[in-house]
């Protein structure tokens, strides 16, 4: 037994050897793989990575050619791995790939989770105006103004050290279209992103470059040796010209990337350096109670829309004209039928301009997003509400409508004052139900740059390097608005089940 | 009309007799190919009580229905007081309005509306269609229900009145739009035995002081021979019997009325 317990243990030891091989040099797994997988996304486009229009399914871009470049000095070959963008870093830490390569700005949030090359590419953070607004001149000139730009990203950093209002975006083309739409007054984000989005469009011109920003390869923190061979591969691809040619080709080339050459490691370290405080602190706190305050603002409103309009609609359905009645149901079958993120897009972004643009009104358009958020989850909700009004009608006998009637009373007095009564009675669990629902499905908003309780929550998690305290505080002020909410609810069916 | 000179009965008010205030004539309803109602005609006077009997399907309740425009008919006329109602899809808006003033119903299972109190219930109509200033719609709601016997349970919801109540409410209810005719359907199924007698004497109470005219539907030929001064029996949509109760029970025409009131035991 003794013996054969011994062969089985020496079997292991290579075997355990060799985890732990790799689990010290990431550049040896990588040159043994022959290999470098590198994380992007393709749908952050031109001129980063994305898929070759004339050839799909070929990968083209700076970075394409930069990784390519990386591989052939680590004597491998690169390999794309597509991941969504906003999860490259948590993917990196998982080990869904080697380093992740796509227009990852330096900043001190995702400094500290990863370990980052020298920067590949030097960008700068561009302010744009719209070329009509001459009173913006700098980002100074914008104190107390409205300025758009990507959540989570370097610009986003900038701007909050500045005294403006930061409205935050999930899309590149957004912000601009909002700065035409005078819903900002300036954007400011990366210039390769600002001379694609922003300079193409007419009306907007570049105002100021605000500061230079850096691209960097992310390495995990446990792998430096890997992230010491790719920093030795970009000095070299930048000071034999290569790195600046490639540039040139994709049209990004300018002579900020001059210093790409000349970079030390020194410089690594300034650029590094550059932390903030990343403790969550009693500020944070009340940003969450603003955050939860404005959820309770929306999702309240929203529900006193929703509650009269889908009331209307139920009657209307029930007992309007037949054209009437079938319009009513089109529209409960629409908005039930399509998502209403894609509704709270196609209002802000679609719907309202236009109407703007119609009535040839742009006053108070920096209201336009709450209004949007009130209105999208209103008219929304609105066709859940005609529905359970409509189950709540048809459960009251038809003898009362028929008493209303011989008492002499017409169809409208009836079913204000006999029939909706009752109706919204037997409804109104359920309609506190949806109310709870909605609370949740307020955090949609935030695609059209409200910040809620869960956006608050989420920039503030990227902003102290933690998801454990924002995620715990964001759920609790979550129950705390909606758990008094299921008692009443229940309440009200246990009163309904007594008395029906 | 040799019929209705049948049903004159000692008791019944002098004038009334004169004058109909409901005029039923070649009355036809269908329900798809069914005829439930196949051209009835019958004239009931001011302050007369009037019960229509009958088997069920014999059309008693559908005649109600029709009287008091819950239905549509397919031939003939209505006229109740001065509402006159005639075959069409809709009945006129005017002549609808005119019969709700004029007339009262107390249905079978009351439809008292739930969410008010019996008080609420009696003047809703009064200020809500009439637009009788409140304060003497509840007045005089109070003082129906003080007839009905009801006056200690005016804050009470439906749900915590017996059935009794409910219908002394109803009753109240239909009276507070001051109307000449009251029609009742099936007053006693949902009653005890035992209380049959005390709505006889309500009703008949009621007619004495209102100047009413009541028209009961009822399947209790007991208790149409108790309250009615006059009985219609209606048969497979005819009406097959029409007079004073006691001598339809003694001498029916109908060998079917004979067959009705054996079956009622």
């Amino acid at each position: 037994m003794n013996s054969r317990y011994a062969i089985a243990v020496c079997s292991l030891l290579p075997l355990l050897a060799s985890c732990q091989h790799t689990q010290h040099s990431a550049l040896e797994r990588v040159r043994q793989a022959g290999v470098l997988r590198w994380g992007g996304d393709i749908q952050g486009g031109e001129p980063y990575v994305f898929e070759d229009p004339d050839h799909p399914g070929q990968l083209v871009g700076f970075e394409v050619e930069l990784a390519d470049a990386i591989a052939r000095e680590l004597g491998v070959r690169a390999e794309f791995v597509q991941n969504d963008w906003s999860n490259l870093v948590p993917s990196l830490d998982r080990g869904s790939f080697d380093v992740a390569m796509n227009g990852l700005e330096v900043t001190p949030a995702r400094a500290d989770t990863v370990a980052f090359t020298r920067p590949y590419f030097i960008f700068s953070a561009q302010l744009v105006a719209r070329r009509d607004d001459t009173s913006v001149t700098s980002l100074a000139s914008l104190h107390g103004h409205r300025v758009g730009t990507l959540a989570s990203s370097f610009s986003y950093d900038l701007l909050t050290t500045n005294d403006v209002e930061v409205v935050s975006y999930e899309g590149t083309e957004e912000p601009y279209a909002d700065l035409e739409g005078h819903r900002v007054d300036g954007v400011l984000l990366d210039d390769i992103i600002a001379s694609r989005y922003g300079l193409v469009r007419p009306s907007l011109h570049l105002v100021q470059d605000v500061q230079d920003g850096y691209y960097a390869v992310a390495c995990r923190r446990a792998e430096s040796d890997l992230c010491v061979a790719i920093d030795q591969a970009l000095a070299h691809i930048a000071s034999s010209g290569e790195a600046r040619r490639i540039f040139a080709r994709w049209n990004i080339d300018s002579d900020r990337e001059e210093r790409l050459v000349s970079w030390t490691d020194d410089d690594t370290r300034t650029m590094l350096l550059a932390r903030t405080h990343a403790t969550f602190t009693a500020h944070h706190a009340m940003l969450f109670v603003e955050g939860a305050a404005i959820t309770l603002f929306v999702s309240a409103l929203a529900m006193c829309l929703a509650v009269m309009f889908g009331l209307m609609l139920a009657l209307t359905r029930m007992y309007g004209p037949k054209p009437l009645a079938w319009l009513a149901t089109t529209y409960v079958e629409l908005f039930r039928g399509t998502p209403v993120l894609l509704q709270l897009y196609v209002l802000y972004y679609g719907a309202m301009p236009s109407l703007r643009a119609a009535i040839g009104w742009d006053g108070y358009t920096e209201y336009d997003a709450m209004v949007a958020a009130v209105v999208g989850l209103g008219i929304n909700y609105a066709a859940y509400e005609a529905e359970i009004y409509r189950t709540g009608i048809q459960a009251i006998p038809p003898g009362q409508l028929e008493a209303a009637t011989v008492l002499g009373m017409g169809r409208m007095l009836a079913l204000r004052r006999i029939i909706v009564p009752q109706a919204v009675r037997i409804a109104l669990p359920g309609v506190t139900n949806d109310f709870i629902a909605l609370l949740k499905d307020s955090s949609l908003v935030s695609v059209i740059t409200v910040v809620e309780l869960t956006k608050r929550m989420t920039i503030t998690a990227v902003e102290v390097r933690s998801w454990l305290i924002p995620g715990l505080l964001c759920a609790g002020l979550y129950m705390a608005m909606s758990y008094p909410l299921s008692i009443l609810s229940k309440r009200m069916e246990d009163r309904l089940a007594r008395n029906p | 009309m040799s019929e209705t000179k049948d049903a004159k009965v000692e008791k019944a008010h002098e004038k009334a007799q004169h004058e109909a205030v409901i005029s039923v004539k070649e009355l036809v309803k269908k329900y798809g190919d069914r005829t439930v109602l196949k051209g009835v005609s019958y004239d009931i006077h001011r302050g007369e009580v009037a019960a229509l009997v009958g088997p069920s399907g014999g059309g008693k309740s559908t005649a109600l229905r029709c009287m008091t425009a819950l239905e549509t008919f397919h031939g003939g006329t209505i006229r109740v007081s001065s509402a006159k109602l005639t075959p069409h899809d809709k009945h006129h808006a005017d002549e609808i309005r005119r019969l709700r003033l004029v007339s009262g119903l107390v249905f079978q299972t009351w439809h008292l509306f739930p969410h008010m109190t019996a008080l609420e219930n009696v003047y809703e109509a009064p200020t809500q269609v009439k637009k009788e200033p409140l304060s003497a719609a509840r007045d005089y709601a109070r003082h129906l229900l003080e007839k009905v016997g009801l006056s200690h349970r005016e804050g009470a919801l439906p749900r915590m009145m017996s059935g009794g109540e409910q219908q002394r409410c109803a009753i109240a209810r239909a009276l507070a739009m001051r109307p000449e005719v009251l029609f009742m359907d099936e007053p006693t199924s949902a009653l005890d035995p035992q209380r049959v007698g005390d709505l006889v004497e309500l009703l008949e109470k009621l007619t004495d002081e209102e100047k009413l005219t009541l028209v009961v539907v009822t399947h209790e030929m007991k208790f149409a021979m108790e309250l009615a001064d006059r009985v219609l029996v209606l048969y497979e949509g005819n009406v097959i019997e029409d007079g004073n109760p006691k001598e339809i029970l003694a001498s029916p025409k109908d060998p079917r009325t004979r067959t009705f009131l054996g079956l009622e035991g």
